[in-house]
C-alpha cells in the first residue's frame, strides 16, 4: 500500500469501520438483542433476523446491502453451517459463526465451511469491535487472488485492466498501488455510496447459473490446474465481467473442490450415515453435494456440461430476476423442441408447455446434470451419483430443458447445455415431467423411464440399494422408480430451489448442494418420490401438480403432496410421509420423500396406476436403460415394464 | 437526597451480593455497559426477554424429560439453547446447572438429568426473584445511576 494512497483515503479510513452493515442471524431473541446493541455501540449498522431463511431472503433482496454476516450455529430452520455455505457461495460475504458450543469439532466445522471467525457465546463487545477486519481482509484477499492469478499473465494485461478500471487509475499502474487504491476506493465507496452499485464500488458479480456454467466450462477446458482468471475470462467472453470477478470466483471454486475431494473420501460413510437420518444436518451432506459435483466434474467423472449445470446451480448466485428470465427463454425453446419431438402419451400432456415453475426449473436443471447412466455402485455413493449425473447429462439434456422450465431459474443456461449432452430426450422429461413435474419437481421427473437419467438423478437417493424399485416402474406405466428417481433428484433441487425461491426472488441457492445432500439422504426416499411421480402420471395428480409447481415452494410442496396423495404412495410413502416442513427443512423432506419413494418402488408402483407410458419411451438410450436396469434391482433390460405404451424408445429423439 | 443516596447504596449492595454469591457473572457487566441514555433500561429489558423466551424452552425440556425412553440428543440440544441464552445474560449458577445437565445427557444418565434440571429450575427461579428486586430498587433509586455500573 503506498502511503500516498492511504493518506488520501485517510478520512475514509478514519470513519471506517463505522457504518459497517452487519446482518445478525440468531433464533435466540435474548442473544440477538444483546449482539444488536453491542454492534450499535460499535457504530455499526445492524439488521437482525431470527430465521436463516429470512436472512437469505434479505441478503438476496439487498445485494451489496451488507458487509458481513454473523450467524448462530444452531438454528431450528436451517443449520448455521448450511447458511454459511450458501452465503459464501451466493453472496461472497464474510460470515462469522457464533455458538455457545465451543467444542473443537464444531469450531473446525466452521473453519472448513468457510467461516471467517467463530465466536463463543456469551459474546463480548470486544469481540465484535474488530469484525470489520474480516471485511477488509476478504477484499484484500480477493485482490491478492487476482494479483496472483494475473501475475502469471503478462503485465500488459494488468495494465489494461487498470485502465479499464478508470476509477482506480489514480495510482501508478503497479499491482500494489492498484490494489491499495482499489481497496481504498472500496472502503470509500462503502462509506459514501452504500447504495451505489456503480463502478466506484467493487462490483459484486452475480454468478448466475448460466454464468457459473460458462465459468466451469472454461475451467474444465483449460484444466483446473491451468485455469487462470485471464484465460477463463477470455473463454467465457462475458462482457462486463472482470478478471478479478473471475479470480475471486475461481478461488471459491477451488476451495469448493478441495472440500469436495476431502469429503468424498468418506462419502460412503457419510451417505450411509445419512441415509437414515433425515434430520441430519445438512452441512455434512451439503458439503458433498455441490462440491462433489465439482470434484467429480473436475476429476473427469462428470462431464463438463453436467458439472456446469450442477455447478451453476451450486455456485450461481441467485438473481431472482435474471435467473427467472433466463430459464424462461430456454424453456420456451426447450419446450418447443420437446413438444415437437415427443409425442408422448398424453397423459402427460402437460408437457411442460406450461413451464410451471421457473423456480422448479432450477431444480430440474440441476438434475439434468445428473448422469443418466446409473450404476448401482454409483448410487451407493454420492460421488457415484455424481458420476451418474454426468452420465445423465447426455440423456437428460432434453430433460434438463424441462427441468429448467420447472422453475429453476438458474438452470436455464444449464439446460441448454446439458440438454445436448444428456441426450435424454428433453421431451421425455416434459412429458414425464409433467406428470412428474407436476409433482413438484419441476419437471425433472420426466426421465423416469430413462431410469438411467432418472436413476442418475435420483441415484443419490437410490444409490443402488434403493433402486430396487426400478422394476416397479412398469406397473405405473413408467418406471416409477425412475420417475421418482428423477423426481427425487429434482426434489432435492426443488426443495432447495424452492426454499430459495420462497422468500426471495429466486434465491435458488446452490441446487447442487441440495441435490446431493438430498440424494444421499433420501435414498430411501426415492421410492416415495417414485410414487409421487406416479401419482402425477395419473391425471389427477398431474393436474394438481402444475398448480403446486407454480408456487415457489411448489416443488417441495408438490412432493409432499404427492407422496401423501398418490395411491402409490401408500405403500412406501405412507411410512415416510414427510411431515417435514417444506420450507425450512427441505432437506429432510427430500429424504423422507425419497425414502418413501424408494419404498414405493419396491412395492410396485402399480398402485399408482399411473400410465406407464410416460417414461419408458423417452429414454431411447439403450445404454441408459441397461445401466439403469442394472442399478435397479428389479429392472432388467428385458423388463417389459419398460415398454410403456405410447412411448417408443426408439422414437424418442434424444 | 438522603433517601436517594440510601437507595443507591442499597442498589449497589444488592448488586454486589449478586456477584459475590455467584448468581451473575462478568457477562452481566457487559450488559450494564451497554446501557446508556438511549437505552436506560437495557439490562432489565434483556433479562425480561430472557425469562420470557426461556420459559418455553423449559417447558420443552420438561416435556422431553417426560418421554420414555429419553431422547438425550434432543435434551442436549434444547439445553444447549437454554445455556446459550442464560450465559448471554450472565446467569452464572443457571449456566452451571445447564453444563451439568449436558454432561448427564452425554452420559445418557436420565436420573442425573432430571435431578440437575430440578436444581436448575431452582436457581433460575431464585435469580429471577433477585433480579426483579434489584431492578425495582434500581428504578426507585433512579434508573440512570442505579442500573449502570458505578464508573
Amino acid at each position: 500500500m503506498s502511503t500516498s494512497t492511504w493518506k488520501s483515503g485517510e478520512s475514509v479510513s478514519e470513519q471506517f469501520p463505522a457504518g459497517l452493515r452487519v446482518l445478525v442471524v440468531d433464533d435466540d431473541p435474548t442473544c440477538l438483542k444483546i449482539v444488536e446493541k453491542m454492534l450499535k455501540t460499535c457504530n455499526y449498522e445492524v439488521t437482525t433476523c431470527n430465521r436463516a431463511e429470512k436472512a437469505l431472503a434479505l441478503l438476496q433482496a439487498h445485494r451489496n446491502g451488507f458487509d458481513i454476516v454473523i450467524s448462530d450455529v444452531h438454528m431450528p430452520d436451517m443449520d448455521g453451517f448450511k447458511l454459511l455455505e450458501r452465503i459464501g457461495l451466493e453472496m461472497d460475504l464474510p460470515v462469522i459463526m457464533m455458538s455457545a458450543d465451543d467444542g473443537k469439532q464444531v469450531v473446525m466445522k466452521g473453519v472448513t465451511h468457510g467461516a471467517c471467525d467463530y465466536l463463543i457465546k456469551p459474546i463480548r463487545i470486544e469481540e465484535l469491535k474488530n469484525i470489520w477486519q474480516h471485511v477488509v481482509r476478504k477484499r484484500k484477499n480477493e485482490w491478492k487472488e487476482l494479483e496472483q492469478s494475473t501475475s502469471i499473465e503478462d503485465g500488459v494485461d494488468r495494465a489494461h485492466k487498470q485502465s479499464e478500471d478508470a476509477d482506480y487509475s489514480s495510482s501508478a499502474n503497479e499491482g500494489g498501488n492498484w490494489k491499495s487504491s482499489k481497496r481504498r476506493k472500496d472502503e470509500e465507496d462503502e462509506l459514501e455510496e452504500r447504495d451505489d452499485t456503480s463502478t466506484l464500488k467493487k462490483p459484486r458479480v452475480v454468478w448466475s447459473v448460466e454464468l457459473h456454467q460458462q465459468f466451469v466450462a472454461a475451467v474444465n477446458q483449460l484444466g483446473i490446474d491451468k485455469a487462470v482468471p485471464k484465460k477463463i475470462l477470455e473463454l467465457m467472453n462475458v462482457p462486463g465481467l472482470t478478471r478479478e470477478n473471475v479470480a475471486s470466483h475461481l478461488q471459491k471454486y477451488r476451495l469448493y473442490l478441495r472440500r469436495l475431494s476431502g469429503v468424498s473420501q468418506h462419502q460412503g460413510g457419510v451417505s450411509n450415515s445419512f441415509m437414515g437420518t433425515q434430520d441430519a444436518t445438512f452441512s455434512p451432506i451439503s458439503s458433498l453435494t455441490g462440491l462433489d459435483l465439482q470434484t467429480l466434474a473436475v476429476t473427469g467423472q462428470l462431464p463438463p456440461q453436467s458439472l456446469a449445470t450442477l455447478q451453476a446451480v451450486g455456485f450461481a448466485r441467485p438473481s431472482p430476476k435474471s435467473g427467472l428470465s433466463i430459464p424462461m427463454i430456454d424453456q420456451r425453446n426447450l419446450f418447443s423442441f420437446d413438444n415437437s419431438k415427443f409425442k408422448f402419451g398424453e397423459g402427460q400432456g402437460q408437457q411442460q408447455q406450461q413451464q410451471p415453475n421457473l423456480g422448479n426449473n432450477k431444480q430440474l436443471n440441476l438434475l439434468h446434470g445428473i448422469p443418466t447412466t446409473m450404476e448401482p455402485k454409483q448410487l451407493a455413493n454420492l460421488h457415484q451419483s455424481l458420476e451418474n449425473i454426468s452420465n445423465m447429462q447426455v440423456p437428460v439434456s432434453q430433460g434438463n430443458s424441462i427441468l429448467m422450465h420447472r422453475g429453476t431459474a438458474r438452470l436455464p443456461p444449464n439446460v441448454g447445455q446439458p440438454v445436448t449432452s444428456n441426450g435424454l430426450p428433453g421431451g421425455l422429461l416434459p412429458r414425464n415431467g409433467h406428470a412428474e413435474n407436476g409433482r413438484g419437481a419441476g419437471g425433472y421427473t420426466n426421465p423416469v423411464p430413462q431410469t438411467t437419467s432418472s436413476a442418475a438423478l435420483t441415484f443419490p437417493l437410490n444409490h443402488g440399494t434403493e433402486l430396487p424399485g426400478t422394476n416397479s416402474f412398469p406397473p405405473l406405466g413408467s418406471p416409477p422408480g425412475i420417475q421418482s428417481l428423477t423426481h427425487k433428484g429434482q426434489f432435492p433441487q426443488d426443495i432447495t430451489v424452492n426454499s430459495e425461491i420462497k422468500g426471495s426472488t429466486a434465491g435458488g441457492f446452490i441446487p447442487g448442494y441440495y441435490v446431493l445432500n438430498d440424494l444421499q439422504q433420501l435414498r430411501s426416499h426415492d421410492w416415495e418420490l417414485q410414487n409421487v411421480g406416479l401419482n402425477f402420471d395419473s391425471p389427477q395428480s398431474a393436474s394438481s401438480l402444475p398448480g403446486s409447481l407454480e408456487s415457489a415452494s411448489s416443488s417441495l410442496y408438490v412432493q409432499q403432496g404427492i407422496s401423501r396423495s398418490g395411491p402409490l404412495r401408500n405403500s412406501s410413502s405412507g411410512g415416510s410421509k414427510p411431515s417435514f416442513p417444506v420450507e425450512g427443512t427441505h432437506n429432510q423432506n427430500l429424504g423422507s420423500i425419497v425414502n418413501s419413494s424408494v419404498r414405493i418402488k419396491s412395492e410396485n408402483v402399480v398402485d399408482a396406476g399411473c400410465p406407464s407410458t410416460l417414461y419408458p419411451e423417452h429414454f431411447g438410450q439403450e445404454d441408459l436403460m441397461s445401466a439403469l436396469l442394472k442399478q435397479q434391482e428389479g429392472i432388467g433390460p428385458g423388463n417389459p415394464d419398460f415398454d410403456f405404451d405410447g412411448y417408443n424408445i426408439d422414437n424418442i429423439p434424444v | 437526597m438522603d433517601q436517594r443516596n440510601q437507595f443507591h447504596r442499597q442498589v449497589a449492595l444488592m448488586r454486589q451480593s449478586l456477584f459475590d454469591q455467584g448468581y451473575i457473572d462478568e457477562q452481566f457487566v457487559q450488559l450494564e455497559e451497554l446501557q446508556d441514555d438511549t437505552n436506560p433500561n437495557f439490562v432489565e429489558e434483556v433479562v425480561t426477554l430472557y425469562y420470557r423466551d426461556s420459559a418455553r424452552l423449559i417447558v420443552s425440556i420438561e416435556q422431553a424429560l417426560d418421554k420414555s425412553p429419553l431422547d438425550f440428543n434432543k435434551l442436549d440440544s434444547l439445553m444447549h439453547q437454554f445455556k446459550g441464552s442464560s450465559s448471554s445474560i450472565g446467569a452464572r449458577k443457571v449456566k452451571a446447572e445447564c453444563t451439568q445437565f449436558r454432561e448427564y445427557c452425554k452420559a445418557e444418565n436420565g436420573e442425573g438429568c432430571m435431578r440437575t434440571f430440578q436444581q436448575m429450575k431452582k436457581e433460575y427461579a431464585t435469580l429471577k426473584k433477585r433480579l426483579e428486586a434489584y431492578f425495582q430498587l434500581a428504578r426507585q433509586a433512579g434508573p440512570s445511576q442505579a442500573a449502570s455500573r458505578p464508573k
